[in-house]
């Protein structure tokens, strides 16, 4: 940032610092998380590409892959980006209750995207294709898994933001707390773009 | 007061028609790889090319319309950065997927 | 209920480990006896353990490195009589399974809990005054970095005594480190205290990078950075954008241990050769991590002890950011003889070579900011001129080690030893004892005995040159790294002189001792009133030493690279503002400590599977990452009139010298107006 920026000059008074400029530092560090953590993801994406046709006798994507499922999960995260966006916009209008109700959607609709996973996981092992039966299925759940982590720490987060909205209101903690959590949800809608069309659809193909 | 720090963050809110413009063409966009591999009409190269457009142009409207990155000096920070990762993923993907094929054809 | 735990995982009936672990305890039981005894826990918890501040995270973060650098370096002094006498038929005292548990330790400890905690802690101390700032960009997740890589630090420590440390060298190759061959608990110890410390490393990473692009003083433009600014941002870009692979490939290890996945495996499709590329990818960026600010420290030595602005400054800049794109795409290097095919070899070979060029740029700018200069011979210009012929050499062996051939010759030799281990000496631990002797009178207040320094440093030298240049000649002759004993008897009187380097170089860090000890009992003779104790050109030397909690009572404003030398000539160095504000500055928190200690028992409940602590630690570390965020009282203000007590305090110091120094008076005593 040039140093004439309005945001540096006022550190020079920190006293007379609004709450501007602690969210712009707050919201560019996250930004800066979210590429290391892109480079997270790109390792595995990676791994996953070295190993992925390494099926040691057990299944291949074509045989585990259910697609019209695929696309279910797929809709729930793109909607509830989409939720996770008009939340901005009540919180810009300063609707506290609106605030709220999007994010209670929002919620609902990754949650269904993280059971719909879970059920997912569940039914390949049962059948016996686990992370552990060979090299390409402990690629295919680490780098799925790792991005449905990343969606249920969102969700504990939106959790704890909902309760602080409720209790305290709209104040600029919040808001910046806010505006940390969109991006990180979208984010992550883009990383699972990367793993759809990587991941399983190049798998059925 | 929230229009204030909004402006001043780098990431801006958008609108109503940014989200819905985006949301329409994420749609369409995901739409095209699954219609492309679910009724197998194209070669094996070609669905593969269909997947990764689709996915490279939805990533990039995400981006745009979700993310809000563009070239306006609040984002600039923020999208120099998003460049500098994917220079250091260009070498590190590229370089381990070449190694690692590379070793794999010697040791076939 | 306690896992793998019992209590024959004490090594009871291993006298040498036995000793050391008794010896650390009592030293642990003695110091906490002192704390209690002088009624300082208080005190410790509310000054330093809670504290937010960059620069007594800074010196925490010092302390914890000489600690460790006294753990690794004892390992470094049992492998060295190791082989000096486990020769011919001899088997020396250390057992193999104990060898090598301690070259693990030694490689571990030094680059990850010695040379990341003493860079880290000199920034802390430094970035934020060179640049103007009162603090860090996140204060909290500052004091959080330093405990989680305590934490980290401690289960290391730990392993010495319960259970056992990794015995598959300091990069854990796969599938040695996977369950089948490495069943006991030694690499689980390696994995977690590796992933803690790197998660650590990331957050202050993120929390640097935007310190120095974001909480700039006004008028610091890029081309303004001290050059300790510019290499730490590199370094920080290093940091955020490698350790995140280290991360990958850690947890994939994690999962094939634990979860019996398949990633480095022999078997069902596991590739054992992309545990070692992952683990290169990071690790090339990592030395670099560990060299650059270094680089950075020597600059800001040489230009001040010359007297001199740092010739090619530009180019200094321009060869650090060439650097550190080069670092991400020579990691094969490390393997050459993996049996790739000669294309890969010999792209990855020439790069290596091209990061000789920025290197030797960087070389050259520091002799020419020598010539003709003034040169004041203190400790600190010491370390650095060692550095820059030592550095030489050892880049040289470097060079030649990039020709994938000459690669297959030597590689896993003891030349390969001898040549990082002279890049990484002179290159990282020079560098950064000569800030700390640089610096060691900013952040507390006197200056260290000039004569103890000089006397450990020559031991440190010599020693240095005795320990590894043998090292070389052996690498040639074909002795291979990590020998618990040998039959070749023609290796022994090298390994006799090596081992008579490591204990010169013992003698130099006794002499630090004492040159601690002796000068703290000086302290009042060597104090620093002026806070400028070498005519420094930038704007840390600004502040009184030790500085005030806020650093700058006025935020300054720079209008030329060396901001306060060209302050000093303007004659507005001292000038006093008119008038004082109230300062914010971030209050204390526990939190970083508790979730630090939290992360320390996650981690050793995950080694010895005891799953429900496991589970407890992590909902606590989490609960409390929650409770931080629920608290809003975070900062606390300084009242003007305070600022102005503290102010008038040092001005009445420095007049009392100004006094006498006649030519000086002026600009201190005289109030002028606000700029």
């Amino acid at each position: 940032m040039i140093t004439t920026d309005a945001s540096t000059i006022d550190i020079a008074c920190r006293e007379e610092v609004e709450h501007a400029d602690t969210v712009a530092i707050q919201t560019f560090g996250f930004w800066i998380y979210l590429m290391s953590d892109l480079i997270l993801f790109a390792t595995l994406f990676t791994t996953f590409v070295v190993l992925g046709g390494a099926y040691a006798g057990g299944p291949t994507g074509k045989e585990l892959f259910d697609l019209p499922y695929l696309l279910g999960e797929t809709l729930f995260l793109l909607f509830s980006s989409v939720t996770c966006g008009l939340v901005l916009l009540a919180l810009h209008d300063g609707k506290k209750k609106w605030v709220l109700i999007g994010l209670a959607v929002t919620f609902l609709l990754g949650l269904g995207f993280v059971s719909m996973e879970i059920n997912e996981f569940h039914g390949m092992i049962a059948a016996g294709h686990g992370p552990d039966r060979s090299a390409f299925l402990s690629s295919f759940f680490t780098l799925v898994g790792t991005h449905g982590i990343h969606v249920t720490f969102g969700l504990i987060w939106m959790a704890v933001v909902i309760a602080q909205v409720a209790v305290k209101g709209l104040t600029s903690p919040v808001q910046s707390r806010l505006m940390r959590l969109s991006m990180f949800w979208h984010f992550l809608d883009i990383i699972w773009i990367g793993i759809f069309s990587i991941v399983y659809l190049t798998g059925v193909v | 007061m929230s229009q204030a720090f909004i402006d001043s963050t780098g990431a801006s809110i958008g609108s109503l028609k940014s989200y819905g413009a985006g949301f329409v063409l994420s749609l369409v966009l995901t739409a095209i790889p699954f219609v492309l591999v679910m009724s197998g009409t194209l070669s094996y190269p070609l669905t593969l090319a269909g997947i990764f457009s689709a996915g490279i142009v939805q990533i990039l409207v995400h981006l745009h319309y979700f993310l809000h990155l563009d070239t306006s000096s609040a984002a600039r920070w923020n999208v120099l950065a998003l460049i500098f990762t994917l220079v250091i993923m260009a070498l590190f993907v590229g370089g381990t997927i070449w190694i690692m094929y590379d070793l794999y054809y010697r040791m076939m | 209920m306690f896992g793998k735990l019992s209590l024959s995982a004490i090594p009871y009936n291993n006298p040498i480990t036995i000793t050391a672990v008794g010896g650390a305890v009592l030293l642990g039981l003695v110091i906490l006896g002192l704390i209690t005894y002088y009624r300082k826990w208080t005190y410790l918890y509310k000054e330093w353990l809670t504290s937010l501040d960059h620069k007594k995270i800074g010196i925490m973060y010092i302390i914890l490195a000489l600690v460790m650098l006294l753990r690794g370096f004892a390992d470094a002094i049992l492998m060295r009589s190791q082989q000096a006498v486990a020769a011919g038929g001899s088997l020396g005292f250390l057992p193999p399974d104990h060898f090598d548990q301690i070259f693990s330790a030694h490689g571990s400890i030094m680059i990850i809990f010695m040379a990341m905690p003493f860079m880290v802690g000199l920034m802390n101390i430094v970035v934020p005054q060179q640049i103007g700032a009162r603090d860090v960009a996140f204060p909290f997740m500052n004091s959080l970095s330093l405990w989680l890589t305590t934490a980290a630090a401690l289960l290391v420590m730990v392993s010495l005594g319960v259970g056992e440390f990794s015995k598959a060298g300091w990069s854990g190759y796969a599938p040695l480190t996977e369950q089948q061959y490495s069943p006991g608990v030694g690499v689980d110890y390696w994995i977690w205290a590796f992933q803690i410390a790197g998660i650590a490393s990331t957050m202050t990473g993120i929390n640097f990078l935007v310190t120095i692009l974001k909480m700039r003083a006004p008028g610091m433009k890029p081309m303004r950075l001290p050059l300790f600014v510019w290499t730490t941002f590199f370094t920080m870009l290093l940091v955020v954008w490698a350790f995140p692979v280290l991360t990958v490939d850690l947890a994939l290890l994690t999962l094939d241990r634990y979860l019996g996945m398949h990633f480095f495996t022999n078997t069902l499709g596991g590739n054992m050769m992309m545990y070692v590329n992952l683990f290169w990818t990071w690790g090339h960026p990592e030395v670099y991590i560990v060299i650059l600010p270094a680089f950075g420290i020597f600059s800001e030595i040489v230009a001040t002890f010359s007297g001199k602005r740092l010739f090619g400054y530009t180019s200094m800049v321009y060869a650090t950011s060439v650097i550190t794109i080069l670092s991400f795409s020579v990691w094969l290097h490390h393997f050459f003889t993996m049996g790739s095919s000669p294309n890969v070899n010999i792209f990855f070979g020439i790069a290596t070579m091209l990061i000789a060029v920025p290197t030797g740029v960087k070389i050259f700018n520091w002799l020419f900011t020598m010539y003709r200069g003034r040169i004041r011979f203190a400790t600190p210009m010491y370390w650095t001129l060692a550095f820059i012929v030592t550095f030489a050499v050892g880049g040289s062996a470097g060079v030649m080690m990039s020709i994938p051939p000459a690669d297959y010759v030597l590689h896993n030799s003891l030349f390969l030893i001898a040549h990082f281990h002279n890049v990484l000496i002179p290159g990282s631990l020079f560098g950064f004892f000569a800030g700390f002797y640089y610096w060691f009178p900013k952040a507390i207040g006197f200056r260290l005995n000039e004569d103890w320094g000089k006397r450990a440093f020559w031991c440190w030298l010599i020693g240095f040159y005795l320990a590894f240049i043998p090292l070389y000649v052996l690498g040639f002759m074909g002795m291979p790294r990590r020998m618990a004993h040998y039959d070749n008897p023609a290796w022994h009187p090298y390994l006799l002189v090596a081992a008579f380097g490591a204990a010169v170089i013992l003698l130099g860090i006794v002499f630090q001792g004492i040159q601690l000890v002796v000068s703290i009992k000086e302290r009042h003779a060597l104090r620093d009133p002026t806070g400028d104790l070498w005519d420094g050109r930038t704007l840390e030397w600004m502040t009184s030493s030790p500085p005030a909690v806020y650093n700058f009572p006025k935020i300054p404003i720079v209008d030329e690279v060396d901001a306060f030398m060209d302050m000093k000539g303007k004659n507005v160095a001292y000038r006093r503002p008119d008038q004082y504000n109230d300062i914010v500055m971030p209050k204390n928190s526990a939190h970083g400590l508790i979730i630090g200690a939290l992360a320390f028992v996650f981690g050793f409940a995950m080694i010895w599977y005891v799953w429900w602590l496991a589970i407890l630690a992590a909902l606590g570390m989490l609960f409390t990452v929650i409770a931080r965020s629920m608290d809003e009282d975070i900062h606390y203000i300084i009242p003007a009139a305070e600022v102005e007590r503290i102010e008038n305090e040092r001005y009445r110091q420095l007049g009392s010298i100004a006094k006498r120094r006649p030519t000086d008076e002026q600009t201190i005593l005289e109030p002028v107006p606000e700029m």
